[in-house]
């Protein structure tokens, strides 16, 4: 089943931008070949890490965001483990996220149109009682 | 007490209305006869208020005003908010320790 997912991982500080981007190239084709789409690959610069990690004190940050099946995950985990300049990594899976996201949106933006047009009733017709119960016929229309 | 003095920051009207504490009075907590009389701001959820849906790991400006200074996360109590935007947060902040954007603990 295909996920969305971001792989955030650090690359040692001293590797040259022709290695990294020889490395992220690298890592798409891993996903790609492995039945995955990478949406984005982002560089996201150099930062100074918040603790050491290997004894070192910065790093080039790298984002991607993709499509991907558990198993690439694990494949695509393995490989950064494994690959020398990556010091650290970190996966979160977003498509739950994202519908809540969206969902939440899609409630907002009823609410929206719901509240547009009757805020400048209600300030009027509050205090009676059969106003709510004709709001939400016209929000709905 | 680290964790008193840095809650401030996320919640700038905190101060203010501890300060009017002594002075004001009007719907506040109803003080004790002889004890002090405390007017508590009623502390509202930064991301309900602001309408900040999703909190990103990523986004490091935003979770550093909810750790205090040597990197805890800052209780609900003291910054106000809400049960369910605490825990997106407190996840947040963990995942950005991870991947060494925020500190498990600060140098001191």
């Amino acid at each position: 089943m295909q996920r969305l997912y971001e792989v955030m991982f650090i690359v040692r500080p001293d590797v040259v931008d022709e290695d990294l981007d020889k490395l992220i190239a690298g890592l798409e084709q891993t996903v790609t070949n492995g039945g995955g789409t990478v949406k984005s690959a982002e560089k996201m610069g150099r930062r100074k890490l918040a603790y050491l990690v290997r004894k070192f004190a910065e790093g080039n940050y790298v984002l991607f965001t993709l499509t991907a099946d558990g198993s690439l995950i694990a494949e695509l985990e393995r490989r950064l483990r494994v690959s020398e300049p990556v010091i650290k990594f970190i996966t979160v899976r977003m498509d739950e996220e994202e519908k809540r996201l969206a969902k939440v949106r899609a409630i907002r933006a009823s609410r929206k149109k719901l509240s547009a047009m009757p805020v400048a009733e209600s300030a009027e017709a509050a205090p009676v009682p059969p106003a709510p119960a004709e709001t939400p016929t016209q929000a709905s229309a | 007490m680290a964790d008193e003095t840095t809650t401030p920051t996320p919640r700038a009207e905190a101060p203010a209305g501890r300060a009017s504490g002594p002075g004001g009075r009007g719907p506040g907590g109803p003080g004790g006869p002889g004890g002090r009389k405390f007017f508590r701001r009623k502390k509202v959820c930064k991301f309900c208020t602001e309408k900040i849906d999703a909190i990103s790991y990523r986004d490091v400006r935003l979770l550093q005003g909810f750790v205090a200074e040597r990197g805890k996360i800052v209780p609900r109590r003291l910054t106000g908010v809400c049960t369910t935007h605490q825990r997106r947060l407190s996840r947040a902040i963990k995942q950005a320790r991870n991947i060494a954007l925020l500190p498990f603990a600060a140098r001191y």
